[in-house]
């Protein structure tokens, strides 16, 4: 009864395997060995968590994943995952712990939406020939043109963020990712004229020289919360939720709060570090209020505060609230969102799409007539440059991408970053594994992914015919939705393809 | 001139480049008719103590104290490379003697082997360094 059926296999070409060991020696969950009797190197699939570290450094190209054929009686109704699953707890008594996004088959809107593009009546733009704008700003916007005695308009900026493409690194904590990812993300943003956000975690001494180009989160934990962190970052950002466990608080397992992390999060060496599901002292918009204008007196009125939210039922209200609230800026995070660990049930059954949620946000802040109140960043599987013009297109003013750029640096989507043995170098604090990703290859890489995006975002901007990203926003004219039905194309608020 | 550069603060241990160097000077362009059920010789090994691990090749020294004590002149040096004259090389190992770091390994054959950059191979350009997963080995150009 206590046999779980390994999901994947190791299927190695013993012709072409020239016994090099690479691959046991680069496995940090112990799957490949070399058989002394045989000389011939063995797998053991049970440990396989299918990550792809040895077939990609497998030099002679022997190595292959695949699926375990072996099966259960076909049942259309109760899957391998629901099966296994209950002999899982039935062994253990325990709650199911997963990585990463929402991997299950619900419908994905973004998908489901074509973008537009300029034929004879109104002319496209080559972006390699004429301007093409991608930078953005985020928070507050101007909304009265105020003159001195003389009529001399007074420029009164408020605190906000240039961005100059719009696409931010979402909350990651030291702790939940390793230095070296932390050292990639910032060194890309800095490069990149962007921001990276430091996660509920707290920011590492070393990482203070990026402060302006760095976001730092107050989350229900406060780890790593003071003064000089607050006043380090280019913005503030109050984690209510995050979109992989809306509802749900955190917990880094004692094991990973090593030295450099329990400093960071100051915190003992060793002790868990537990982020309550709600901040205790935000019950109300009120409430939020009060610790919104709590971090700006703290900051001198001179940092944006961004509040992230996590995409639920009730999210256009919800982001009403928010503000209201005096938050310059509206994080949210779609149910597809990443976490380094969350209840199963929760990251698979909870939240809502991103795409309806930006929609039904934007919709009603314009409404209410509190849009240029503050901006909107939307996270939850951006996947590509087209999700971003299709998000900006339905109302966002910027996205905020974290599953991406963790690809970028090498994750492989094996979703088991709770066991913190990512053979990466980035869901770890393993020093032997961290030193795998090296972030000098590592913020190159993050370069290379958005400025890419850049030059396709110019591209599909150029095709509809529009210059700037702040002609692009909102311009929900520019997207038509494909095998929708009448309630989801009114939710987003969009035409169907044809119309 | 091109060095080797050593990181290794991003040395993994896999040895990867130990195979990368063996099978480019293998003059096989399979790499399992190469490698496979053979004692690889390569010109770069991994030197580790505990989980500290590296890979040492030739230094190419400027003033290389191989090539003053070599007896048959099969050790030159052109271009900022140390080379071998494997004609020339009579194997009395007085260079495997005189390396301060070890570099220069004995061939099968008796005669000795060392790294060349990869300048007397079909790669034409250090395997090992584009063979690294971790940027660990890095090729740089150095004043001559």
């Amino acid at each position: 009864m206590e046999y779980l059926l390994n999901e994947y296999e190791v299927e190695r070409d013993d012709y072409r395997c020239i016994r090099c060991g690479v691959c046991a020696r680069q496995c940090a969950n112990g799957v490949h060995s070399l058989n002394e009797v045989t000389k011939r190197m063995e797998a053991d699939n049970s440990q396989c968590v299918n990550c792809h570290r040895c077939v990609s450094l497998c030099p002679s190209g022997a190595l292959k994943i695949v699926k375990n054929r072996h099966t259960f009686r076909d049942n259309a109704n109760w899957s391998r995952d629901n099966i296994t699953e209950i002999y899982k707890q039935a062994a253990t008594g325990g709650v199911l712990l997963s990585s990463m996004g929402n991997p299950k088959d619900y419908p994905g809107y973004f998908d489901r939406m074509l973008i537009n593009a300029s034929q004879v009546t109104n002319p496209s733009i080559d972006p390699l020939r004429e301007p093409m704008e991608t930078k953005t700003f985020l928070g507050k916007k101007i909304t009265d043109i105020v003159r001195d005695s003389e009529g001399r308009i007074v420029y009164k900026s408020k605190p906000g963020l240039e961005l100059s493409v719009p696409i931010m690194f979402s909350a990651m904590s030291y702790g939940s990712i390793s230095y070296n990812a932390h050292e990639s993300l910032a060194r890309a943003s800095r490069d990149l004229g962007i921001y990276y956000n430091t996660g509920e975690g707290g920011l590492h001494k070393d990482f203070y020289q990026y402060g302006a180009n760095t976001i730092v989160q107050v989350a229900s934990g406060r780890f790593g919360v003071h003064k000089d962190y607050l006043e380090a970052g280019a913005a503030i950002e109050i984690k209510m939720g995050q979109g992989a466990k809306p509802g749900i608080g955190g917990h880094l397992p004692g094991a990973k709060i090593i030295k450099d992390i329990s400093e960071t999060r100051m915190i003992p060496e060793g002790s868990d570090a537990i982020s309550p599901a709600p901040h205790h002292d935000i019950y109300s918009i009120e409430d939020l209020r009060q610790l919104v204008y709590s971090l700006k007196e703290a900051t001198n009125y001179k940092k944006p505060v961004i509040v992230k939210i996590a995409a639920v039922h009730n999210v256009a209200a919800i982001a009403s609230g928010v503000a209201r609230s005096g938050a310059d800026i509206i994080a949210i995070d779609g149910y597809r969102g990443g976490t380094g660990a969350a209840p199963t049930r929760i990251r698979d059954n909870v939240g809502i799409p991103i795409e309806l949620a930006l929609a039904s946000v934007d919709e009603r802040l314009r409404q209410e007539g509190i849009r240029e109140e503050v901006s909107i960043v939307v996270g939850g599987s951006i996947r590509s440059s087209a999700d971003i013009v299709k998000a900006i297109a339905l109302g966002a003013d910027a996205v905020y991408i974290a599953t991406s750029a963790l690809i970028a640096l090498g994750c492989h989507l094996c979703r088991n970053c709770q066991m913190g043995k990512c053979n990466w170098g980035i869901a770890t604090q393993d020093p032997e594994l961290v030193k795998r990703l090296n972030p000098n290859i590592g913020y190159k890489r993050l370069v290379n992914l958005i400025t890419a995006w850049k030059h396709e975002i110019e591209e599909m901007m150029g095709g509809m015919g529009i210059n700037s990203i702040e002609a692009l926003k909102g311009n929900r004219f520019m997207l038509r939705g494909i095998g929708l039905n009448q309630k989801e194309l009114d939710i987003l608020g969009i035409k169907h393809a044809g119309e | 001139m091109k060095r080797i550069k050593i990181l290794q603060e991003w040395c993994l241990g896999c040895r990867l480049c130990e195979y990368y160097c063996a099978y480019a000077n293998s003059d096989i362009k399979d790499m399992v008719l190469a490698l496979k059920d053979k004692e690889i010789k390569p010109k770069l090994v991994i030197e580790s103590k505990g989980t500290a691990t590296f890979a040492l090749s030739c230094r190419h020294c400027h003033d290389a104290i191989c090539v003053k004590s070599c007896i048959s002149g099969a050790m030159t040096r052109e271009n900022g490379v140390t080379r071998l004259d494997r004609e020339k090389c009579v194997g009395c190992q007085t260079c495997v003697l005189v390396c301060p770091f070890g570099a220069v390994v004995v061939s099968e054959d008796g005669i000795i082997d060392k790294c060349e950059l990869c300048t007397n191979n079909r790669e034409g350009e250090p395997k090992c360094v584009r063979g690294c997963p971790n940027g660990a080995l890095v090729l740089e150009e150095v004043e001559a």
